[in-house]
This record gives structure tokens, C-alpha cells and sequence, in this order.
């Protein structure tokens, strides 16, 4: 299976994503230029962390008028799975793939530390490698991380359980505390409605080797590469 | 023709950034200050547009880019020009 990393103006978090993908978790790893209109036949995309277009009108507004955006889009319609991270979530709501939008964090602050998130769901092909209820400790770093979407909308996002991680304590307890940027029934993670697309705040790529002080990140790329590869090629 | 485009908040949506302000106003002794929303202003110059087109057209940028529809809501009027 092959990885793609899309890189954008402003993109911060692709080199350290390629890192992982690649030297890490040894998958072949491509990055795709957002002025690309090929996607390279990967089979999982990757929208990494940083300031696409300096977060110019709103984070990720623009860049989703990219030109390989079109693709990824089309890509995701016919079931590809995409992962944003981060930037990457962002432009994932903009692009309209995922429900709902980002507002500024509750306390107007740029927040970069490690949060603790908990696995909602273990049957999706990003959390398959984990077990449901696993606290994962993974680095957050963003400005715009409330998650937001109306009454109506949150309720059938529930319904369908499409809340892949919500922040949490240590002990894996959904405190308003520990929901550090205000979002949304403490939304962290949220898969699309079919479960090919997940947008998460926190950063993976950054939680990947024990060097940098925790591998929980691990969990999400071990649990694409473990859907992918099992059900192989058949795309 | 110019034309501003005003794109704010929905009321159903919270404004930290205004009640930020709303504060620091009231810390300044201004108690009439009842409320404060915070928004941004696009000014853009349209070329061979006529107010008819305008109508149609201000609003699809408006909606398409401009404001996200989900969270922000947008209002408009001509500067300059007919």
C-alpha cells in the first residue's frame, strides 16, 4: 500500500508526517503538491498539520479550492481513505467532506501541549488497531480547534456514531476540564458517515516514536495500513 | 462598481472574540454596552457588473467563499457605482 502526504503553502507537519509513514511505519510514501492533478494511485491520503495559505479568511478555506483537492474529494466519494490532521481536519470541514466548522478555542488561546483523547470506536479503519476506551496522550497545536455544528447535525453525528475521539482526562473521563478547546460533546476526532474520512485536532505523526515521549499516535497509521492491507488491492 | 460585504458570526453561534471585547468595555466603564458581535469586511471591486448581476453574484461569493454558512452569516451593499 502506498501513502500519499498533500502539501500545501503553508503546510508545516508534512515532513514530519512523511517521516513517520515512511521511516517509521516503512510504507511507500509519496508527496503530492496541492497544484497536482494526479494523486499518484495512493491509497490513503494524508492532509497534514499546519497553516495552509496562512489560515487566510478561515483555516482551510482556501486550500480546499486546490486543484488536487478536487481530487481528493472524488477520491473520498468512491471510498478512499483520507486522514486531515489538524490543518488538515480543518480543510476536510471546509471541503465539506466532514459535518460541521472550527471556531476559535474557547479561551482565544493558541493551545500546544499533550492532551489525552479516548478511543470512541475500534471497529473504524483508523482506530482498528486499538481497543474502544484506550486513552491515547497525543500533542495538540491549533488555534481554531472548537469543533462546532448545529444542535440538529451533532445529534445525528452521535446517532451515527461518527465521534471517533473525544478529549479526556489520564483516567479517560470526559471532564469539561479536559475538553481544552471547548468543542462540542468534547470532539476531538470524527469520522465521515461511510468511515473512509477521519479529521482529528491532535497530531499522530508527532506521538509516533518513543523519542519524542509517547507512541499512542501509532495506533491510527498501524490501524490504516492493517485495513488496507488486509482487504488488499481490490480498489 | 464596489460593493462591502459584512460577514459575522450567526446569532445561534458564540463570539468569544466579541465577548472579549464586550468585557474589556465594560472594564473601561462603558455599561451601556450590552452586547458586542465581531465580524470581517471584504470590499471588492466588480468590473462591467451590473447592480442586477451584483444581486446574484455577491451573494454565491458571499456564501461559496467568504463565509462559511455553517457558522457565519453575511450582509451586503453597494459603495460606489450602479
Amino acid at each position: 500500500m502506498k501513502f500519499g502526504v498533500v502539501r500545501f503553502p503553508g503546510s508545516n507537519c508534512d515532513f514530519d508526517t512523511l517521516h513517520v509513514l515512511g521511516k517509521v511505519m516503512k510504507r511507500p510514501t509519496v508527496a503530492l503538491w496541492h497544484k497536482d492533478h494526479d494523486l499518484q494511485g495512493v491509497d490513503c491520503v494524508v492532509l497534514p498539520g499546519g497553516f495552509s495559505y496562512g489560515d487566510y479568511l478561515r483555516s482551510g478555506a482556501i486550500a480546499r479550492f486546490s486543484p488536487l483537492m478536487q481530487e481528493v474529494k472524488a477520491f473520498a466519494r468512491n471510498g478512499g481513505r483520507v486522514l486531515g490532521i489538524c490543518n488538515g481536519f480543518q480543510i476536510l470541514l471546509e471541503l465539506g467532506l466532514l459535518p460541521g466548522a472550527m471556531l476559535r478555542n474557547k479561551d482565544l488561546k493558541f493551545l500546544c501541549e499533550h492532551v489525552h483523547i479516548r478511543v470512541e470506536d475500534d471497529r473504524t479503519d483508523f482506530t482498528r488497531a486499538s481497543k474502544k476506551g484506550r486513552v491515547l496522550r497525543i500533542p495538540i497545536a491549533h488555534f481554531d480547534g472548537n469543533y462546532y455544528a448545529p444542535a440538529r447535525v451533532l445529534k445525528d453525528i452521535e446517532r451515527r456514531r461518527q465521534v471517533v475521539f473525544r478529549y479526556c482526562d489520564a483516567e479517560g473521563r470526559t471532564t469539561e476540564e479536559a475538553n481544552v478547546n471547548g468543542s462540542m460533546a468534547g470532539i476531538a476526532g470524527l469520522r465521515n458517515r461511510e468511515g473512509n474520512v477521519l479529521g482529528m485536532m491532535p497530531h499522530p505523526e508527532r506521538a509516533s516514536e518513543a523519542v519524542l515521549g509517547s507512541e499512542d499516535g501509532r495506533a491510527v497509521f498501524e490501524s490504516i495500513i492493517l485495513s488496507l492491507e488486509r482487504k488488499g488491492h481490490d480498489r | 462598481m464596489k460593493v462591502r460585504i459584512l460577514v459575522s458570526f450567526k446569532d445561534s453561534v458564540l463570539d468569544p472574540q466579541g465577548q472579549t471585547v464586550k468585557n474589556a468595555l465594560h472594564t473601561l466603564g462603558y455599561g451601556a454596552v450590552r452586547d458586542v458581535r465581531q465580524g470581517k469586511v471584504f470590499e471588492l471591486e466588480l468590473e462591467g457588473t451590473t447592480k442586477k448581476e451584483a444581486e446574484a453574484l455577491v451573494p454565491e461569493i458571499a456564501r461559496r467563499v467568504l463565509a462559511n454558512p455553517i457558522i457565519e452569516k453575511f450582509d451586503w451593499e453597494i459603495l460606489k457605482g450602479r
